[in-house]
């Protein structure tokens, strides 16, 4: 198991090699024909299409939704319709609720990653590779399947609608571990842990001087792309939370689509607003976050 | 259980600092020694102790809200348990199983989420690894196209299926349109069994290959290159470095990829859902999209047995051992051959 980037001496001169190896990797010499720029082109416009269309469809009525061609370009009902989607699906509480749960996750499980990670990665214990096994192991099974207990135990605290509910089980995070670990053993050199040693400093300095420092970068792509999964979780929520009690914005704009008017450009309305903050996010960050994900990629 | 370290952790120090004040020639006093063996013990505790105290929050969170409640359930799989009362059950034995294994939405949901599984999963990862081969070329505006192909991930299931029901719509939606263009008629997209299978499998592809090509990149980015230039002196052309360099090499990231989208099919549950609101959760008209993600729910939360519900996650866990098993026996041939 390692990562797929070279390996970079400190997070400084990180960002340079990354790019660097382009020049060297196969295929990285030959400059890209004008069919695959096509395909890209094609590509990308897939990709975006959709969701420039979703604010158009916003920016329209019902009745412009109801006639055929559809519409292509946008129409002067956008503010009108994010208006009545905030107030109709709860959209302002679901906001702050998400924005709690996904940042108080987030936060909590680069923490614990963290530490975890370095003592996965730097620290000699007993039946150290065994646990590392298991941490991966816990990867492949899905966390919807232990919903029924979770929901009997909710039901016996009167958590239902409780933000809390949809906290704590989402801090369970092996991904979070294993990006750690592989950030850890390449980034943190073991002269420095043993030159804090040797100074006299216990685990928990070492962790908060050294370790802190060092995994910053990747401290801060491993709680983007935690809150964009928290942001985005369906399932747990939607069992826990309900549209008009106490929920997060996926269950609101879900709620949307079940109401009993089937306004399409409200409920397209609803849709961009609980998209829009994580889009923002990727058109800041996208690139932090592309390199986080090819970085976090498991080879072998 | 770390802040016992701290004290650990300045004391050395400050005794390094006094070491040059002790009167030079004298050894250290009885009560220098004691306190230094002192310091040494808890440095050791230290040592030894606190890698267990970094990783067990990891694994209490996961004993607490992943282990425990997949065992549990194996449990509530043999009672009777309503979702009104989800305290008080009754044990059926094996009953919850052989009453769904008796009900042809069971079959109906497994054989759906196979179907919607292979029609999701294959072409997004084929499309996925030739995206990839593309952007391993020098590109201009590389990380454009990255982000841009990131950008679906970011969308939620929730909004992704509400737009592509607009899209997917039978008489007014975009794609119905598109189609007509070309002299196609109007496809149901919601009531056909095919196409609508198709249509759910879409919004999971959209929202999933470029994510998957961001991996694939990677791992391509991995290759070491004289693998290639040794292959181009032998003469191979770009398509044969293709598939006997670049494919040889991602075999373990598309044995990794392929795990996940496995399991991540057989769990699909707020597509279908969404897909046609007002037929919730029995996944259509005639259950044509149901997975057995929304099988479980209906049985759960809309006829209110939990126990049957925890009987249809046990099956689906054990499915997903199987997956496991023969995914470990596959990449054990494949290194051995390699």
């Amino acid at each position: 198991m390692t990562t797929t980037l070279t390996k970079p001496d400190s997070p400084e001169d990180r960002r340079p090699r990354v790019r660097r190896p382009k020049a060297a990797r196969a295929g990285g010499q030959m400059h890209a024909g004008p069919i695959a720029y096509v395909i890209l082109a094609l590509f990308t416009l897939g990709s975006l299409f959709p969701l420039v269309w979703t604010a158009i469809a916003a920016s329209r009525d019902n009745q412009r939704l109801a006639q055929t061609p559809p519409p292509f370009w946008f129409g002067s009902n956008l503010f009108d319709n994010l208006d009545l989607a905030w107030n109709d699906a709860n959209l302002g509480e679901a906001f702050l609720n998400t924005t709690f749960v996904a940042g108080v996750s987030a936060a909590t499980i680069v923490f614990l990653s963290t530490i975890a990670g370095f003592a996965f990665a730097k620290l000699r214990f007993k039946g150290r590779n065994a646990m590392m096994l298991i941490v991966i192991g816990t990867m492949m099974v899905p966390p919807q399947l232990s919903v029924i207990p979770l929901y009997m135990m909710v039901a016996e605290l009167d958590w239902s609608d409780q933000l809390q509910a949809v906290i704590l089980p989402s801090l369970v995070s092996a991904f979070g571990v294993f990006f750690m670990r592989q950030y850890l053993l390449q980034a943190l050199p073991d002269e420095i842990i043993e030159a804090a040693r040797v100074d006299g400093a216990s685990s928990w300095r070492v962790i908060w001087h050294v370790v802190f420092p060092a995994a910053r970068p990747a401290m801060a792509v491993l709680g983007m792309l935690m809150f964009v999964q928290t942001w985005n979780d369906f399932l747990w929520p939607f069992l826990v939370l309900t549209q008009n009690g106490n929920p997060t914005v996926q269950v609101a704009v879900a709620g949307l689509g079940r109401g009993y008017t089937p306004d399409q450009s409200l409920i397209m309305a609803g849709a961009l607003l609980g998209t829009l903050p994580l889009l923002i996010v990727f058109a800041i960050f996208g690139k932090q976050i592309v390199g986080g994900i090819m970085q976090g990629a498991v080879k072998g | 259980m770390t802040t016992g370290h701290d004290t650990a952790a300045a004391s050395p120090a400050k005794e390094g600092g006094a070491a040059p004040g002790r009167p030079s020639g004298g050894g250290p006093t009885e009560q220098e020694q004691r306190r230094r063996k002192r310091q040494s013990r808890r440095w050791q505790r230290d040592v030894r102790w606190s890698p267990y105290a970094f990783v067990s929050p990891f694994f209490l969170l996961f004993l607490a809200f992943g282990l425990f409640p997949l065992i549990y359930t194996g449990w509530a799989s043999l009672h009777q348990v309503e979702l009104t009362a989800p305290t008080d059950m009754d044990w059926v034995g094996l009953r919850n199983y052989t009453r769904i294994f008796d009900d042809e939405f069971f079959w109906n949901a497994a054989e759906n989420t196979l179907t919607i599984g292979i029609i999701s999963t294959v072409p997004q990862l084929l499309m996925a690894m030739g995206i990839a081969h593309i952007l391993n070329y020098k590109l201009r505006a590389s990380t454009f196209y990255r982000v841009a192909m990131l950008a679906p991930y970011a969308t939620s299931i929730a909004a992704a299926s509400l737009l592509f029901v607009l899209l997917f719509g039978r008489d007014y939606g975009m794609i119905n349109w598109a189609l007509g263009a070309v002299g196609i008629d109007n496809i149901d997209w919601q009531n056909d069994k095919w196409a609508s299978q198709i249509a759910v499998s879409t919004i999971v592809i959209w929202r999933w290959t470029g994510y998957n090509a961001l991996i694939y990149l990677a791992a391509m980015q991995a290759i070491p290159q004289d693998l290639y230039e040794s292959a181009a002196l032998d003469g191979a052309s770009r398509w044969q470095q293709f598939f006997h360099v670049t494919l040889p090499s991602l075999r373990p990231t598309i044995l990794f990829t392929v795990v996940v989208s496995t399991i991540g099919a057989s769990q699909l549950f707020g597509e279908p859902l969404l897909f046609d609101a007002n037929k919730g959760a029995s996944g259509g008209s005639q259950h044509q999209f149901q997975t057995l993600g929304l099988y479980l729910y209906e049985q759960g939360w809309v006829n209110q047995h939990l126990g049957r519900a925890s009987a249809i996650a046990w099956t689906m866990f054990l499915i997903l051992i199987v997956i496991g098993i023969v995914n470990y026996v596959i990449s054990r041939r494949l290194r051995a051959s390699s």
